[in-house]
């Protein structure tokens, strides 16, 4: 079982991979291989984001997909400018 | 970080061209009130911050502030499209024309480019809160200024919301003020 810093990583790392993989398509339109990979990625994010909310709850990077549950969540925790130690 | 969403935050479809309107709505991209001053003050402000609260608005502040700055560039790409050698001269669009063509940059309305000197990050929660709500209403004046200036709906209608946002914007900077006070960073609204 992936821990939730695991698993966060690598929902990163394959954010990062997705990224790339769209400025390669915006030079590369018709690239099939590129198209595939995306999927790829597109498929295990998705899986990732799924493991890591069964376990942790909803997972969420963006004000507008913060939780609600009696408190504004968005404010809670470290921000990502902010040093921490491991 | 940030993504790009492919949308306006409000619709910007203006009929008529006119590269008159273009060289005074530029203002409000990179004039000494304009928008991309607003993300630039927000954003950068948002690291010497003490408090949750303040962090959260400066962040979703200077983030919609970079919207506005794409809805102003829209309305000067679409008031400077097709123009024609005699129509860029008899507008006095050359002597911009002449530097940027067609292209969007930011300077204030009378030319000047933007400067960094239009913001302040002074690390320090109400010297920072205060220059915000002061921006806020300078942005409304210059808002205000476009609306009396200019006759066309399609301009006027996204001019008019982002008078609004400026409002909104103080009104927000206000409560995160009030939340400083509030046992050294609170929720303004402490009833909630």
């Amino acid at each position: 079982m992936r821990t939730k810093s695991e698993l966060k990583k690598r929902i990163h790392a394959l954010d990062f991979a997705i990224h790339e993989l769209v400025l390669f398509l915006d030079t590369h339109p018709t690239n099939r291989k590129a198209m595939a990979l995306l999927t790829e990625y597109r498929n295990k994010r998705t899986e990732c984001i799924k493991e890591y909310e069964q376990q942790f709850g909803k997972y969420f990077v963006m004000a507008e997909d913060a939780p609600t549950d009696g408190c504004w969540e968005w404010l809670k925790g470290k921000w990502p400018w902010e040093y921490k130690e491991d | 970080m940030w993504k790009y969403e492919k949308k306006l935050q409000y619709p910007v479809n203006i009929k008529n061209k006119n590269p008159k309107y273009a060289q005074i709505i530029i203002s409000q991209y990179g004039g000494p009130d304009g928008e991309l001053g607003a993300s630039m003050r927000y954003l950068s402000q948002r690291y010497g911050q003490p408090f949750d609260e303040v962090k959260g608005i400066l962040t979703d502040v200077g983030t919609e502030e970079l919207a506005h700055l794409e809805m102003v560039s829209a309305m000067v790409h679409q008031l400077t499209r097709d123009l024609t050698p005699e129509e860029i001269v008899k507008s006095g669009f050359d002597k911009y024309f002449v530097d940027h063509t067609a292209g969007v940059y930011p300077q204030a309305a009378a030319g000047l480019p933007w400067r960094a000197e239009y913001i302040q990050s002074k690390g320090d929660v109400l010297a920072d809160l205060h220059e915000d709500l002061a921006a806020e209403q300078k942005a409304r004046v210059t808002y205000d200024n476009l609306i009396r200036l200019i006759d066309d709906p399609d301009i006027l209608e996204p001019l008019k919301f982002l008078r609004q946002r400026e409002i909104t914007h103080y009104q927000r900077f206000g409560e995160a003020q009030q939340s400083m006070w509030n046992d050294n960073g609170g929720a303004a609204d402490k009833t909630a």
